[in-house]
């Protein structure tokens, strides 16, 4: 009897085997990176020191290349092929700018005043990326084929001869001229311009307009002292992610413009796929590389922001 | 439970150490099975990091933490038998009700849980909101579903870390009640991080104040507030009056200071600083202990209480009591609570006043330390 | 007066959905041009209505072929982008490591960098290797320059997600594999799908990198940048209408399922 109403003797006092301190997954962290890593190394780092390593060589492709570390091959290309080089920051600076001018209203149409067609104006940005870019650059030729209603219009309104006397037009033409590119570059970027743009212009809390306004401050200038400082992380990126591959894009020049509007990056194609100039299509890929990298980093330091992904 | 400690939670030197910062010095602490306990002090004293110890979220840089005889310091937190209800209550935003409830039961692999589930839905009344979100539930409910989440495993221990902190005042109070409630009916020792005083005295049988890793003081909520022992304690748990004294005598039971001109007595059991004669001895005592009496009736005050004589600098009328502040010689900013009975219509500032109070109720403390300690904390959270 | 001051107070509107027809008008041109037929050899210039090209559409020898390699790539692609970017992502938001400033430089680089530099360096890297051109090479591009996106949509998701859960999770019994399973991957799955999604979305139509390492083999991308030389056939608008239409009506349908889903649940 008396063992049914004992309680039960205690647990052992369990003096528990103590393991090392415990090394909770101090390894995880690099077997999660390594794979991820590795590719980049060995296809993006990699390949970088590969490029760097032909634009110093000489040789042909007959006789096979040897490092000669051959810089003059860097003077050449860029005494050659300054002009495109020019061009490419041109066109992909005038492409930013514009993305800018014209994505900044439609960032804050959705961010503020789209109400409940919001999410159908984002879908109506984001949708055309789902038709190949290549066909719907090709549908700027029909746009802006010469004697259409948009060359039309713009001959009737004279803008034509602005633009001409600008050089950025020829004669009644405006495909096959650096008009055509800029508009090409600009219609392919605008929607890197206008997500970024969004992004941060819906972070901002509406009761600071009411603030703003509540404290005199006029629309306009609520707008440059609050809104457009607030939004200045969405401009950079914007910006950044418009300029760069603007600045490196060939396919526009290719299909919307002529041998004068020839950017840096058709060069870089011929030379590579072409002309089969190894060394030369390098060390122009280096310095286009090494531009960008000096660009961006003076930018981003300029405009102080740091997180950019 | 098959044994009657199988629920105490035992510390033994525990401590935690972030580089050079020292998060909790090494602590012995027990917890008593069945128990109401709370963990007091303002935030950064190392209440929730020693909570976290308990649950195993946080390693210990030194000491045990056994649960009854087991000793638990290096089991995972999944292999205790300890639950947590989360600070913002931390519920799977994917998951309904019914299976953040049944999450625990799953993951011991337990099949039928419809019938625990309900139960404990029952138990904190969301029976009808099983199939619904998170988000969609109001705070107070959400905070019912953690703590249903936790009880439902039927843990030795329940750690509560700051549970009612996202809630409005009013809904706090009746929370407060209904978890009283809930372990009063369930029986499970309850460990209670929180940062507001009167939430720890009003639901905890036996409370801690934590200051700077360490516990200041331990025990019931009415032994805190009335022997506080360190100013710490005194001020963070109500408001207290100091006065700077020196031990003037003893007498018998009585300890008679010297403050000003006066003479102040208290009971030498309630005197945690060596009442040796010219000693420093802080006296202290509750602004609700004190009567204020006009300086013109001066003559009606009863003798063997202690008194001060001051002037009144400011009232503020409350409703159930009006809260005057006097300045006195002996004590600059005197406060000072009188219930609205009967009003005297001459108590307003610039009177002179005389204030008095029983002797008992004066508590002495160490000289020795920041008068202020402890308001500055309470004042920010 | 009043029309003015209306003018005034919508200006950004009018100015936003002018920018948006701007960003659709060649769509609008794609769609009306897939339903032409032209005398010549370029799709360029209206002549008459026809449906001819909606009724064949892979009537015109190798596009089918080459939409079926870009979407097999575009498959490969995300699955291989999307599982070592969501690693990475967790690794670089769940602990503590050396090298973390090198690894978020080697993240960002390739974002940051022309297409047209990676592709031609690419490149070089295979013909060192004598690396035999085509889908793999093509794959393996891709990969490369889906990953930092993946990364960047699966770490902005899992930043915002509270360690608490995780926590709560191992306190309730899940062990490491559990709270992972259980908790961990379902709330990062929006991130996971977004960066999934985006992979698909970027080497679909990836044209730069995969001209320069495709060797002989053709992509939906290619064969438009081909027949852009050698004469539009009109099924190319065809298959860039779809798409379209296509990508549309799934974000409509999901949109609103979700909707229901809401209302049913309130």
């Amino acid at each position: 009897m008396s063992t049914l109403t004992e309680a039960p003797p205690p647990l052992a006092p369990t003096e528990p085997a103590r393991k090392p301190p415990r090394r909770r997954g101090r390894l995880v962290p690099y077997w999660l990176l390594l794979p991820g890593i590795l590719w980049l190394i060995v296809f993006f780092a990699l390949p970088m020191i590969y490029q760097a390593s032909t634009s110093v060589q000489t040789g042909s492709l007959e006789e096979g290349y040897q490092v000669t570390w051959r810089f003059a091959t860097y003077w050449d290309a860029l005494s050659g092929y300054y002009p495109q080089f020019l061009r490419s920051v041109l066109y992909a600076g005038s492409a930013t700018i514009l993305c800018l001018v014209l994505g900044y209203p439609l960032a804050y149409l959705i961010a503020f005043r789209a109400g409940r067609w919001r999410n159908l104006i984002m879908i109506l940005v984001i949708a055309p990326f789902f038709t190949s870019f290549l066909i719907r650059t090709l549908a700027w030729k029909t746009i802006l084929a010469d004697g259409g209603p948009v060359v039309g219009v713009l001959n009737t309104l004279h803008v034509l001869d602005v633009t001409s006397w600008l050089g950025m037009t020829q004669g009644d033409r405006v495909l096959a001229t650096p008009l055509a590119v800029v508009t090409g570059l600009t219609y392919n970027f605008l929607p890197f311009m206008v997500l970024p743009l969004y992004t941060s212009l819906e972070r901002i809390d509406p009761r600071l307009h009411e603030a703003a306004n509540d404290l005199y401050a006029r629309p306009v200038t609520t707008f440059r002292k609050v809104t457009f400082p607030l939004s200045m992380p969405g401009v950079v990126s914007g910006t950044l992610l418009t300029f760069i591959p603007a600045a490196g894009d060939y396919v526009n020049a290719d299909l919307l413009g002529s041998t004068d509007t020839r950017m840096v990056g058709n060069v870089i194609q011929t030379q590579f796929l072409r002309v089969l100039d190894y060394p030369t299509a390098a060390a122009l890929s280096f310095i286009l590389m090494a531009a960008i990298l000096v660009m961006v980093t003076l930018y981003i330091r300029r405009s102080g922001t740091e997180d950019l992904v | 439970m098959t044994n009657d400690t199988g629920g105490d939670v035992r510390l033994s030197g525990i401590s935690k150490h972030y580089g050079s910062f020292t998060a909790v010095h090494p602590l012995d602490l027990t917890v008593p099975q069945g128990s109401f306990f709370a963990l007091l002090g303002a935030s950064g004293c190392g209440k929730t990091t020693t909570l976290r110890m308990i649950a195993g979220l946080e390693e210990p840089s030194g000491g045990t933490v056994h649960l009854g005889e087991q000793d638990v310091t290096v089991l995972p937190p999944y292999k205790r038998p300890v639950n947590t209800v989360f600070q913002s209550y931390a519920l799977f935003p994917h998951l309904d009700i019914f299976e953040n409830i049944a999450f625990g039961l799953r993951r011991r692999g337990i099949k039928s849980v419809k019938k625990q589930v309900d139960d404990m839905l029952d138990l904190v009344q969301l029976g009808e909101h099983a199939r619904k979100k998170p988000h969609q539930l109001s705070g107070g409910q959400q905070q019912r579903v953690a703590v249903a989440r936790a009880l439902i495993n039927h843990p030795r221990v329940l750690l509560l870390d700051e549970p009612l902190g996202a809630l409005d005042l009013k809904l706090r109070r009746q929370m407060q009640l209904e978890l009283k409630r809930i372990q009063t009916e369930v029986g499970i020792t309850f460990v209670h991080v929180t940062h507001d005083q009167e939430e720890a005295m009003t639901m905890a049988d036996t409370v801690a104040v934590m200051n700077a890793g360490r516990v200041e003081q331990l025990g019931s909520p009415s032994d805190l507030y009335e022997n506080p022992r360190t100013t710490f304690v005194a001020n963070f748990l109500g408001t207290s009056n100091f006065i700077a004294a020196e031990v003037d005598s003893t007498s018998g039971d009585d300890v008679v200071l010297k403050a000003g001109g006066g003479k102040l007595t208290l009971p030498a059991a309630r005197c945690s600083a060596p009442a040796t004669t010219g000693g420093k001895v802080l006296a202290g005592v509750r602004p609700e202990k004190i009567s204020l009496t006009h300086a013109d009736d001066a003559g009606g005050i009863p003798a063997g209480r202690n008194r001060i004589s001051g002037r009144i600098a400011g009232s503020s009328f409350i409703g159930v009591s009006t809260q005057y502040v006097v300045d006195s010689p002996v004590c600059p900013e005197f406060e000072v609570y009188a219930q609205n009975v009967d009003r005297d219509e001459r108590l307003v500032p610039g009177a002179d006043v005389v204030l008095h109070w029983n002797p008992a109720h004066t508590f002495g403390l160490d000289a020795a330390q920041d008068i202020d300690a402890g308001i500055q904390e309470e004042a920010a959270s | 007066m009043t029309a003015v001051n209306w003018l005034k107070r919508n200006l950004v509107v009018i100015a936003g959905l002018l920018t948006l027809a701007y960003l659709l008008l060649p769509n609008v041109v794609v769609t009306v041009f897939s339903f032409n037929q032209p005398k010549g050899r370029f799709n360029y210039e209206w002549q008459e209505f026809s449906t001819a090209a909606w009724r064949d559409p892979c009537g015109v020898s190798g596009l089918c072929g080459s939409l079926g390699i870009s979407l097999q790539i575009a498959f490969w692609a995300t699955v291989g982008a999307t599982l070592l970017g969501t690693m990475i992502a967790f690794a670089l938001v769940r602990y503590r490591f050396r090298a973390r400033g090198a690894v978020n430089s080697l993240i960002f680089l390739p974002m940051a960098m022309p297409e047209v530099v990676m592709a031609a360096s690419l490149l070089t890297l295979f013909l060192n290797l004598g690396a035999q051109l085509g889908f793999w090479t093509i794959l393996i591009a891709h990969i490369m320059f889906c990953l930092s996106f993946v990364v960047t949509a699966v770490k902005a998701r899992v930043m915002s997600m509270d360690p608490r859960l995780e926590q709560a999770a191992q306190d309730l019994y899940a062990g490491p594999l559990q709270t992972f399973l259980r908790v961990t991957l379902p709330i990062a799955a929006p991130g996971i799908a977004a960066g999934a999604m985006l992979a698909f979305a970027l080497s679909f139509d990836d044209f730069i990198i995969t001209n320069f390492n495709a060797g002989s083999t053709v992509t939906f991308p290619m064969f438009v940048w081909g027949s852009a030389q050698r004469g539009t056939p009109v099924q190319i608008n065809v298959i860039g209408t779809a798409m379209f239409v296509v990508a549309v009506l799934l974000v409509l349908v999901s949109m609103a399922i979700g909707n229901r889903r809401k209302k049913h649940k309130a």
